[in-house]
């Protein structure tokens, strides 16, 4: 038993930090925002040169890390300076489905990935999917002549900034089934894609991509025809770890800004972190964060365990991380009084970027559920 | 102990249910529906519908042009308002300033001003919070010095809602350094068109800019416009927070996003079937019914001892934790049901366009914004660890 981080791990950490700390330093972060941008271009190249991306893949695809505590040291330290640079549905869930199921000329794009010339994005959620993983509708038609996609894909992270898009549709059965799906790679130019672009309230940037009648070759499918299902979820499996501890990394910073306003802010002739009404439900706060902390590291070691083990923790720690995440959002608020609620003030951006991940891979009530029924399977 | 309505009360139900089926705006009642923003020109048209039948000031003596309804006919007012899907009523003129001017006012001063704020020639916002007064109010710093028959303002207020709309803000200004803090404020009038007035907005979490900043640099104020004597404005104000808590419960609101809530999550799939069947979510929503159920009837414990002309003291703070705990918890519920639909923020649907997302749900695009909006209910009129402290000291004695 080790707790403490690796020397490579600890040093990553620690520039990251650097690095972000001077970037996404609050005001430059806001004016990101304002711009209208869904990224800073410069930021991201500066990332990927830092090798980030390169850190979030094993050394057999080209990275240097690719481990759960490689995910979680990385997306911990975005989640603290709140960092909409496009990475997790680029590196973590495009980026991971074509490192495991590329084969040939398909895996070589991932050294342009940790470069961070090419930009992916996984287009898998569909109008009315929820967090239900199986539930695909857009067909893959196959004839002699080629793959035809047709359909809406929805909530596509970063899908604006890709180049190319993971797909999945589905080759047989029926929505809901996991038999069936595949996976294609379609360059966001082909013709028929078109792609509409959404600023979420947390500042993040999502996508409706739209392929009517979009012609694929054979040797755009990624993996077996049909048999995706399984690395889908084990990427999600990923992505819910960097959300988790993305999230950590925002509740960290919640609770550190609420503890300096505790100390600074005076009524009543004294600083409100005097009165005890307020006290304990700080202490109450890092009890939960501490748990928040355990929750991440307990899925970073099961990320490559079997699949029932697996699984079965990603879903306690996204039901752990959300009723927390929810927990430091309004409690930050709450004690923080009217400032709490402004729009420029940083503790807002922390709160809705920790509602907002709740919303993503999965809600407490959705893997509270899944985590009763994977226990007695 | 008797639960059910008088058949008085039961046909007052009836006629305000028909008056708002019959001239609620269509236009309105949709945006209210689906949580989109009203605009002054909304409200502007509802208040002048409610106040040609006379129902625009539920709780003024009728010789001022009010209702004069108790407070059981209000709460079912505000009831139907709710169910309706009718925009709230903006407090300040309505059911803030006006029962000080009854009571404290000068005749004149409610000659001229309450017509006013009826037929919408006045929009009234509340100047009391300061940048370093918010719980602590008493410790409002804004200087009103006399000079002549005017007095001479400087200083800020903040978080003043719908100061952008407003014309006239009443505040609460300090008139006396040497005594004790409570004992040196003065409640005055100041319309907003004065040199020296500057509004500055304030986005909120949600991304509006509902509350806002005013700035007042050497503003001229006649004398007439200040309210009873000088020096006693702590006891005006505190007069007056006591009926900002009036309706605190917020059942009416409660009520309603209940029925809107149940409707989505039964619309809404997840995981193969209504969301309302969902073990955990269905349980959230019945614990959230279970809570409303009873807090009807605190509320109504609480009104109607009023009614019978027992001020609601130290219980209002009762029902304002509960109250806003019911609805707090109503606006998160309907933020999860919307799921990934959630996270797009539309600010043009949201501000009445057509529904330019071919994607989510009708409801979807409000949830999150109302969601993290309604946090201010646990903080103003008397911050929730406040309205605890009034409970432990008024009530426990401790
Ligand atoms: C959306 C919105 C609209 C508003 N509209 C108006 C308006 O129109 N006009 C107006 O005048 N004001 C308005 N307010 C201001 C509101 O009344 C204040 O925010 C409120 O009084 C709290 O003050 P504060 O924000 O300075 O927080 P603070 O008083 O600084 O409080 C910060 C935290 O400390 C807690 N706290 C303070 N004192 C104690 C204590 N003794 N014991 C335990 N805990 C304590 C508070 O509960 C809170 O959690 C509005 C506020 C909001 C958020």
């Amino acid at each position: 038993m080790d707790f403490t981080l690796t020397e490579e791990r600890s040093m990553l950490r620690d520039m990251l930090g650097r690095f972000l700390a001077e970037s996404y330093e609050h005001e430059m972060r806001q004016k990101l925002l304002a711009s209208g941008q869904s990224h800073s271009t410069e930021t991201f190249a500066s990332l990927a040169e830092l090798g980030i991306l390169g850190a979030l893949f094993r050394e057999e695809q080209g990275g240097f890390g690719g481990e759960g505590f490689d995910i979680a040291v990385v997306f911990e330290e975005l989640g603290r300076v709140g960092s909409i640079e496009p990475i997790l549905g680029n590196a973590v869930l495009a980026g991971h489905l074509l490192a495991t199921l590329g084969q040939g000329a398909q895996d070589e794009m991932i050294g342009s990935v940790i470069s961070g010339e090419t930009v992916l994005a996984f287009a898998h959620a569909e109008a009315g999917s929820r967090f239900d993983l199986s539930h695909v509708q857009v067909k893959a038609d196959i004839a002699a002549g080629g793959i035809t996609l047709d359909g809406v894909k929805t909530h596509v992270i970063n899908g604006g900034d890709a180049q190319v898009f993971v797909v999945s549709a589905r080759e047989s059965g029926e929505a809901g089934d996991e038999a069936g799906i595949s996976l294609f790679l379609v360059p966001a130019n082909t013709p028929g894609v078109s792609v509409a672009v959404r600023t979420n309230i947390d500042g993040t940037s999502g996508a409706t991509v739209t392929l009517s009648e979009v012609q694929l070759q054979e040797d755009q499918r990624l993996g077996k025809a049909g048999g995706s299902f399984a690395a889908i979820e084990a990427a999600t499996a990923q992505a819910i770890l960097a959300v988790s501890a993305e999230a950590l990394g925002a509740m960290e910073s919640a609770k550190a800004l609420t503890v300096s306003y505790l100390k600074e802010r005076k009524q009543f002739g004294i600083p409100i972190g005097k009165f005890q009404a307020l006290q304990h439900r700080m202490a109450d706060m890092l009890i939960e964060i501490e748990q928040a902390r355990s929750a991440v590291v307990n899925l970073a070691s099961a990320l490559d365990k079997p699949r029932p083990i697996r699984e079965r923790e990603a879903s306690a720690t996204k039901n752990l991380i959300g009723r927390v995440g929810a927990l430091v959002a309004e409690e930050c608020i709450q004690m923080h009084g009217g400032i709490g609620m402004t729009g420029e003030y940083a503790l807002s951006h922390f709160a809705r970027r920790l509602t907002m991940i709740d919303h993503q891979f999965g809600d407490v009530d959705h893997h509270l559920e899944r985590f009763i029924a994977l226990k007695s399977a | 102990m008797d639960l059910n309505y008088t058949s008085t009360q039961d046909a007052f139900r009836a006629e305000v249910a028909a008056f708002l089926s019959e001239n609620l705006p269509e236009h309105i009642r949709e945006k209210v529906r689906l949580g989109k923003r009203i605009s002054k020109a909304d409200t502007e048209e509802w208040n002048a519908i409610l106040n040609a039948q006379g129902w625009l000031a539920p709780n003024w003596p009728q010789e001022y042009g009010g209702a004069e309804w108790d407070a059981v006919q209000r709460q079912i007012f505000e009831e139907e308002c709710c169910l309706a899907h009718a925009p709230r009523l903006v407090p300040f003129g309505l059911t803030m300033l006006a029962p000080v001017l009854l009571k404290f006012g000068s005749e004149a001063q409610r000659r001229h001003f309450l017509p006013r704020i009826l037929n919408g020639e006045d929009w009234w916002c509340q100047g009391y919070s300061e940048p370093g007064a918010g719980s602590d109010l008493a410790a409002v710093k804004t200087r009103a010095v006399r000079e002549g028959d005017h007095y001479v303002v400087n200083g800020q207020k903040t978080w003043t809602t719908l100061g952008q709309h407003a014309n006239w803000i009443f505040c609460l200004v300090r008139t006396n350094t040497e005594v004790k803090k409570q004992a040196g404020i003065s409640f005055l009038l100041i319309d907003m068109n004065t040199p020296g007035v500057t509004v500055r907005p304030i986005e909120l979490i949600d991304g509006e800019a509902e509350v806002n900043e005013v700035f007042f640099d050497n503003v001229r104020v006649p004398v007439e416009n200040l309210i009873g004597e000088e020096d006693m404005g702590w006891t005006y104000a505190k007069y007056l927070l006591t009926h900002e808590r009036t309706n605190i419960a917020g059942v009416g609101f409660s009520n309603a996003a209940l029925t809107t809530l149940k409707k989505v999550a039964a619309g809404t799939l997840a995981g193969g079937r209504p969301l309302d069947q969902n073990p955990h979510f269905a349980a959230r929503m019945a614990q959230v019914e279970i809570d409303l159920m009873a807090m009807r009837t605190t509320n109504l414990r609480v009104v109607s001892a009023a009614a019978a002309g027992q001020a609601p003291g130290a219980e209002s703070s009762m029902l304002k934790v509960k109250g806003t705990q019911i609805r707090q918890e109503l606006t998160s519920l309907l933020r999860r049901a919307a799921g990934p639909d959630a996270m797009p923020f539309l600010p043009e649907y949201l501000e009445g366009g057509d529904n330019q997302d071919p994607m989510g749900p009708e409801h979807a695009p409000a949830a999150a914004p109302n969601y993290f909006n309604m946090r201010k209910l646990s903080i103003f009129g008397g911050s929730n660890e406040v309205q605890r402290s009034i409970i432990t000291k008024a009530i426990l004695e401790l």
